[in-house]
């Protein structure tokens, strides 16, 4: 089966996440107000956290199966996680940080030829030598993406990585991930709680409340009417 | 006055420095894996040589490594014969088990002050536990691995008592500085008394002195 195909329940204390998800290539957004468990469910499909009961597969293939004990250990996940903060080593500079999570079977030279190349197309080249704590907000956005493309994934999650910024740069960094999913042809899951990013960014909106989901469909269906998570 | 116990202090604290950046690395490590059975009271066992008056501590040693021990025994087929304790390397291991927790507890500061987002990103990234300890976890805590480092030299330094039980007054001839110290003083040879304090003293200060600057200076690179 194509995409990705999860079915997550977990229970800590007072939280409780039980729900279903079908990501088909392409870009999903997982909406919802604060503390409804969208970070959550990125945690598990990343195999950062284990789900009490579920099954994680992706084109296919088990990633996590409760009932038959599979658990493929995150390292050997082939996804992409950008973090909310980014998790850019401050110790790298961008072609480290870049080259980091690339296939090992690469060559060094052709692991930072490819990372110059990426940095490059998403307007970032100068920063190659320089370590993180010198770029700007966007600046790092664009490093943390190139990084996120650079593993070549079969699952990219984002969890709400443009939210501290202005409406302009948070328009190009949209335009720059539909173009580079569309070229990887995979799922992408990206966690908002913003309507206006999912009605530019989405092909699918999955709306979950308190764990669970409440609406599936295209950006039109399911946001119609809506202007804010809080309405 | 002889410079021999300063020297061989040094050499003493410097060994001992080397072999608990080492265990020290790994019992931090350790103990900051959150689901480690017994960590409180493993933790609590590391930190005992801060507490326990020197003699108990070198009483504990005498017994782990004296001639008639086990440990003794191995130690004596693998080094023809030669003994831990009343040498070189009983020096070394009552210093090294004194400043243990201090390494320790400075190291445990320095990953306590990685993001753990870090050590996410890089598990995601592909790199198995490994890596992620060898290019993320140990790069980011160097500044407190290094404190450590330093706090364990200069508390090697200065160990009296558990050197004293364990490889006695001399070793090959020559006693550790703060032993000679002690001779010294009851002697009634207070030059070499104040000569000797005074070279640990500004050998310890100078050693703690670069720590702080090259502490200081790798948290501003890596900020």
């Amino acid at each position: 089966m194509s995409g990705l195909d999860a079915k997550l329940a977990l229970r800590r204390g007072e939280f409780q996440l039980d729900l279903e998800l079908h990501c088909p290539p392409g870009i999903t957004c997982v909406m919802g107000p604060s503390g409804s468990g969208k970070s959550t469910i990125l945690a598990l499909l990343a195999g950062l956290a284990q789900p009490d009961q579920g099954r994680i597969a992706l084109d296919g293939q088990v990633w996590f199966d409760r009932t038959t004990k599979v658990d493929v250990p995150t390292h050997r996940r082939r996804l992409a996680y950008v973090f909310q903060n980014l998790a850019l080593f401050p110790h790298m500079n961008a072609i480290h940080n870049v080259t980091y999570g690339m296939p090992r079977e690469l060559q060094k030279p052709e692991r930072v030829a490819r990372a110059e190349q990426l940095l490059g197309k998403l307007g970032v080249g100068h920063l190659a030598h320089r370590r993180p704590r010198t770029y700007s907000g966007g600046e790092a956005q664009r490093v943390a993406l190139a990084r996120a493309i650079a593993r070549s994934p079969q699952l990219v999650l984002l969890d709400e990585p443009f939210s501290a910024l202005d409406r302009e740069l948070k328009r190009q960094l949209i335009e720059l991930v539909r173009t580079e999913v569309a070229q990887l042809g995979v799922p992408l899951v990206h966690v908002t709680h913003s309507v206006a990013e999912a009605r530019a960014l989405a092909d699918q909106v999955v709306r979950i409340e308190r764990g669970a989901v409440v609406a599936t469909g295209a950006p039109a269906d399911v946001l119609a009417n809506i202007t804010s998570l809080d309405d | 006055m002889s410079w021999g116990p300063l020297w061989l202090s040094f050499q003493i604290a410097l060994t001992a420095t080397a072999v608990t950046l080492i265990v020290g690395t790994s019992l931090a490590l350790l103990l900051n894996w959150k689901r480690l059975p017994g960590r409180d009271l493993i933790d609590a066992l590391i930190s005992a040589p801060l507490v326990l008056p020197p003699t108990v501590l070198g009483y504990y040693l005498l017994v782990l490594v004296g001639n008639n021990s086990a440990v003794s025994d191995v130690w004596k087929s693998l080094f023809g014969g030669r003994t831990i304790i009343f040498n070189f390397e009983g020096a070394v291991l009552a210093a090294a088990v004194g400043s243990l927790p201090l390494v320790v507890r400075s190291i445990r500061i320095g990953l306590d002050s990685i993001d753990p987002n870090l050590i996410s990103a890089a598990r995601t990234l592909g790199a198995s536990p490994l890596r992620v300890i060898l290019t993320v976890v140990l790069p980011l805590a160097a500044p407190g691995i290094i404190a450590g480092a330093m706090l364990g030299f200069a508390r090697s330094l200065g160990d009296y008592g558990a050197t004293l039980m364990v490889a006695g007054s001399r070793i090959g001839g020559t006693s550790p500085a703060s032993i000679y110290i002690m001779d010294q003083m009851l002697g009634g040879h207070d030059e070499n008394v104040f000569g000797m304090a005074l070279a640990t003293t500004v050998l310890g200060v100078v050693l703690l002195y670069f720590a702080n600057k090259l502490t200081r200076r790798m948290h501003v690179h890596r900020i």
